[in-house]
C-alpha cells in the first residue's frame, strides 16, 4: 500500500508541475501577441559590443515598442551559432557575414537589400556584398589595424616614429631594442601568441599582406590559385615578430591574447599588432602615449602604404523571415545609422549610449558618421589625409576556415623551429592549401 | 502487482519511449538522411546520393584521425583498466581511509572534459616549458597528454565498477581455493578474474567506447595541433562540418561512418568478453 501511496504522491507532483509549466507558457505566448507586426533578432558577431547592442535594443523597443532581440556568439563561434540558430524556426532577422567567402553559404539566405532605406544613407558602394544586382550584404563598420606602439619606450630606445619608414627601418629598430632589452627593461613586440584567442592576428590579418601585395601586382582582387610571391617577405616580418618579442619563439603556442595587452600595457613592448576595436584594451597606456605604424613588409611602394582598413561585419537580413520581421528588421538597421542615439551608440566611445556607458566605437559607412573619439581611428584617418594609401581587407577572400587553421598550424611549427623545411610547411599551407580549398569550396 | 505492472505499463514504459524517440531516434535517422543531403542548416537540405561519402573518404585527415584514434583507444584500454582494477584490489584490501582513497580517485570524473582539457593543458606547458617545447608542437607530446588525461579521469569511475564487482565475489569461493591450496597468483588469475568478467566487460567496453567518442578533451588539450596530427575522430568531424563553406554534408557523412565503426567495434568487444563470462 504504502508503494502505491508513494506513486500516486510522484504522479500528483509530475501533473502539478507540469500544469505550473502550462501556465508559463501561456503567460510567455500571451506577451507575444502584442507585437504582432514583426519583430527582430539580431545575431551579433561582436561579443565587445554586446553590451552596447543589448542597451540599443531596449531603446529601440521603447521608443518604438518593436521588440528587439539581440543574441551574441561566444567569440570564434559566429558560424557555428549561426548555423544552429538558422535552422530553428525563430531563426536570427538580422546576421552578420565576413565577406565574399561567408556570403557563399549563406547567399540562399540573404534578402536583396537593393530598394531598402538603409542604401540611400551609404556613402559609398564599396562595402555591400553583391550577387549579380542583388544587394545581399552590408557592410556597417569599418576598421583599420596595424602595430600599435608605445611611444613613450619607443623614445627611452632613442627613436621616434619617424625613423620607421619602412621594413629596414623597423627591422634595425627592433634588432637594436632586442640587443639592448636587458638595459632597456623591455622588449620590442608582444608576443605572437598562437592559441586560438590571437592566432587570428597573424594567420588571417597578417596574411593580409602578402596577398595584398600580390593582388596589386597582378591587378586583381580575388583568386582560385594564389602565388605567394611575397612569402619572403611574410617570412621576414614574421621572423621579425617572434625573434624580437618578449616570449621565447617555442612557447607562442601557449600564449593567449590577453598575454599580449597585458605585456603591452605593462610596457614590456613596444609593438603590439591589433587594430582600431582593441583601443579600449590598450587605453591605460594613455592616449598621449598611443601611436599605430603600418604593417611594412618590405614590399615595393610601401613608404606610401597606410594603415589596413577595411570591413568583415555585413549585416545580412533572412529572407525566410516573415514580411513583418524583415521590415522591422529593415526599420531597425536603418534606425541605427540614421537616429541620433543609434549612431551615437555605434560611432561614439566613451559615455556615448543613453545610459552614460561606452558606446561601440565604429567607424560607419553611412551619411551620419561622426568624428571618432577612439584614438587610433583618429590615427587612422589621418594616415589617408597624409595621402597614404589604405591597405585594403582582402583576407575576406581567404578560400575557408580550414585553410586559416592549416595556415596558423605551420606557422606555429615555424617558430619553435625556425628552418627552411618548415617555412616550406607554410609555403604550402599558403599556396597549396589555397588551391586546394578553393577547389573544395567551388565543387560545392 | 505484478497484475498491476501488465495492466499499466504503458504508465510506465511511454514517457522514457517518447523521450527516447525525440532525444534520440528522430535526430538520428535524421542524421543518416542529412548525410546523403547538401545542407546548409538542416531546413533546406537537399538530396546528392553518395557524393558525401566519397568525398569523405577523399579526404587523407581521415583515415589518419581513424589511425590515431584507434591507437588511443587500444592504449587507454590497456592503461585504464589495469590500473583501475590494480586500484580496486588495493582499495578493498582491509586497510585504513579505503573510503577516502576511492573518494579522491573517483573525483577526477566529476569534472567536465572541456575543463579538464585547460587545466591539463597548463600543467603540461608548465612542465614543457622548461625543455623548451610545448604541447601543440609535438603530436607525440599531444598523444601522450591525452593519454594521460584520460587515465587520470577515467581510472576512478572504472575503479569504482570494479570495486563492486570485487565485493560480489563470495567469500566462501576464495576461502575454498585457499583450502585447496591455491597461492595468490593463482587466486587471482583463476578465481577472481573469472568471478570479475561481467565488470571487465562493461568497463572495457565503457573505455573502448569513450575513447573512440572522445572529443571535448581532445580540442581544448591539443584542437588536433600540429596540422591534424592529434585530431581524433570526433574532432575530425566537427572541424570538416564547420571548416568549409559547404562541407556540412561530408562532415555528416563521416559521422554516420563513425557511428559504424563504433557500434562494430563495440559489439566485437561485447562477444569477445562476453564469451569468457563465468556462471557462478
Amino acid at each position: 500500500m504504502r508503494k502505491k501511496h508513494f506513486i500516486a504522491f510522484c504522479l500528483a507532483t509530475v501533473m502539478a508541475a507540469s500544469a505550473f509549466t502550462g501556465c508559463g507558457n501561456k503567460e510567455t505566448n500571451g506577451g507575444n501577441d502584442k507585437s504582432s507586426d514583426g519583430k527582430v533578432y539580431y545575431l551579433n558577431f561582436k561579443p565587445e559590443a554586446d553590451k552596447a547592442w543589448q542597451e540599443l535594443a531596449e531603446v529601440y523597443t521603447k521608443e518604438t515598442g518593436v521588440e528587439v532581440t539581440v543574441v551574441t556568439a561566444a567569440s570564434n563561434q559566429y558560424e557555428t551559432t549561426l548555423k544552429s540558430e538558422m535552422g530553428k524556426k525563430d531563426a536570427p532577422t538580422l546576421f552578420q557575414v565576413n565577406g565574399p567567402v561567408g556570403l557563399a553559404s549563406w547567399k540562399d539566405y540573404c534578402y536583396d537589400l537593393k530598394d531598402a532605406a538603409i542604401m540611400d544613407q551609404l556613402t559609398s558602394e564599396d562595402f555591400i556584398l553583391k550577387d549579380g544586382d542583388a544587394v545581399q550584404g552590408i557592410g556597417y563598420a569599418t576598421e583599420s589595424y596595424g602595430i600599435i606602439y608605445n611611444k613613450k619606450l619607443l623614445k627611452e630606445a632613442g627613436y621616434t616614429e619617424d625613423d620607421i619608414k619602412g621594413f629596414d627601418d623597423l627591422k634595425s629598430v627592433c634588432e637594436d631594442i632586442t640587443k639592448r632589452s636587458d638595459e632597456l627593461g623591455f622588449s620590442a613586440f608582444t608576443s605572437s601568441g598562437m592559441d586560438g584567442s590571437s592566432d587570428w592576428r597573424f594567420k588571417t590579418h597578417l596574411a593580409n599582406l602578402p596577398i595584398y601585395y600580390e593582388y596589386q601586382a597582378d591587378g586583381i582582387d580575388s583568386t582560385d590559385a594564389i602565388k605567394g610571391t611575397y612569402l619572403d617577405n611574410y617570412r621576414n616580418i614574421w621572423d621579425l615578430y617572434i625573434n624580437n618579442s618578449t616570449t621565447d619563439p617555442k612557447q607562442l603556442s601557449t600564449k593567449t591574447g590577453d598575454d599580449a595587452v597585458a605585456e603591452f600595457v605593462t610596457e614590456k613592448a613596444v609593438f603590439y599588432q591589433n587594430g582600431t576595436w582593441a583601443y579600449s584594451d590598450v587605453a591605460e597606456v594613455g592616449d598621449d602615449n598611443l601611436g599605430m605604424l603600418p604593417i611594412y613588409i618590405g614590399a615595393d611602394g610601401e613608404e606610401n602604404q597606410g594603415l589596413c582598413t577595411g570591413t568583415e561585419n555585413y549585416w545580412c537580413v533572412n529572407k525566410n523571415a516573415s514580411e513583418a520581421d524583415i521590415n522591422a528588421t529593415l526599420d531597425f538597421i536603418n534606425w541605427c545609422v540614421s537616429d541620433d542615439t543609434g549612431v551615437k551608440a555605434m560611432c561614439g566611445s566613451k559615455g556615448a549610449m543613453p545610459s552614460g556607458a561606452d558606446g561601440m566605437g565604429f567607424v560607419i559607412p553611412f551619411k551620419k558618421n561622426l568624428e571618432s573619439d577612439n584614438l587610433l581611428v583618429n590615427i587612422a584617418n589621418n594616415y589617408v589625409k597624409d595621402g597614404k594609401k589604405p591597405v585594403t581587407w582582402n583576407f575576406t577572400t581567404m578560400p575557408s576556415e580550414q585553410w586559416k587553421n592549416d595556415l596558423g598550424s605551420a606557422l606555429t611549427t615555424y617558430a619553435a623551429d625556425q628552418s627552411d623545411a618548415n617555412w616550406d610547411t607554410v609555403k604550402e599551407a599558403f599556396v597549396d592549401g589555397w588551391a586546394k580549398e578553393a577547389a573544395a569550396a567551388a565543387s560545392k | 502487482m505484478e497484475k498491476a505492472i501488465k495492466k499499466y505499463w504503458p504508465v510506465f514504459l511511454l514517457p522514457t519511449m517518447a523521450a527516447f524517440t525525440i532525444g534520440f531516434i528522430v535526430p538520428f535517422i535524421e542524421g543518416i538522411y542529412l548525410s546523403f543531403c547538401k545542407f546548409t542548416t538542416i531546413r533546406d537540405a537537399k538530396f546528392v546520393g553518395f557524393s558525401n561519402y566519397i568525398e569523405a573518404f577523399k579526404d587523407e585527415t581521415f583515415p589518419h584521425a581513424f589511425g590515431f584514434t584507434t591507437l588511443f583507444a587500444i592504449v587507454t584500454l590497456l592503461l585504464v583498466n589495469i590500473l583501475a582494477f590494480a586500484i580496486a584490489l588495493a582499495l578493498t584490501q582491509k586497510i585504513k581511509g579505503t573510503n577516502i582513497f576511492r573518494t579522491i580517485f573517483f573525483m577526477p570524473n566529476l569534472i567536465g572534459g572541456i575543463v579538464l582539457g585547460y587545466i591539463w593543458q597548463l600543467i603540461f606547458d608548465g612542465i614543457f616549458s622548461h625543455f623548451n617545447t610545448a604541447l601543440k608542437l609535438d603530436a607525440n607530446l599531444g598523444f601522450i597528454g591525452l593519454v594521460i588525461l584520460i587515465c587520470w579521469q577515467q581510472i576512478g569511475y572504472m575503479m569504482i565498477v570494479y570495486i563492486a564487482g570485487l565485493q560480489a565475489i563470495p567469500e566462501s569461493l576464495k576461502e575454498a581455493a585457499m583450502i585447496d591450496g591455491a597461492n595468490k597468483r593463482q587466486r587471482l588469475f583463476h578465481v577472481t578474474i573469472p568471478n570479475m568478467m561481467p565488470s571487465i566487460t562493461i568497463c572495457t567496453f565503457l573505455t573502448i567506447t569513450n575513447s573512440f567518442k572522445l572529443f571535448d578533451q581532445n580540442l581544448s588539450l591539443t584542437g588536433g595541433e600540429p596540422l591534424h596530427q592529434t585530431e581524433m575522430l570526433a574532432l575530425n568531424i566537427y572541424q570538416t562540418f564547420y571548416g568549409r563553406v559547404g562541407y556540412e554534408g561530408i562532415g555528416q557523412a563521416k559521422a554516420v561512418i563513425f557511428f559504424l565503426a563504433v557500434v562494430i567495434i563495440g559489439m566485437l568487444q561485447l562477444r569477445l568478453t562476453r564469451s569468457k563470462e563465468v556462471q557462478q
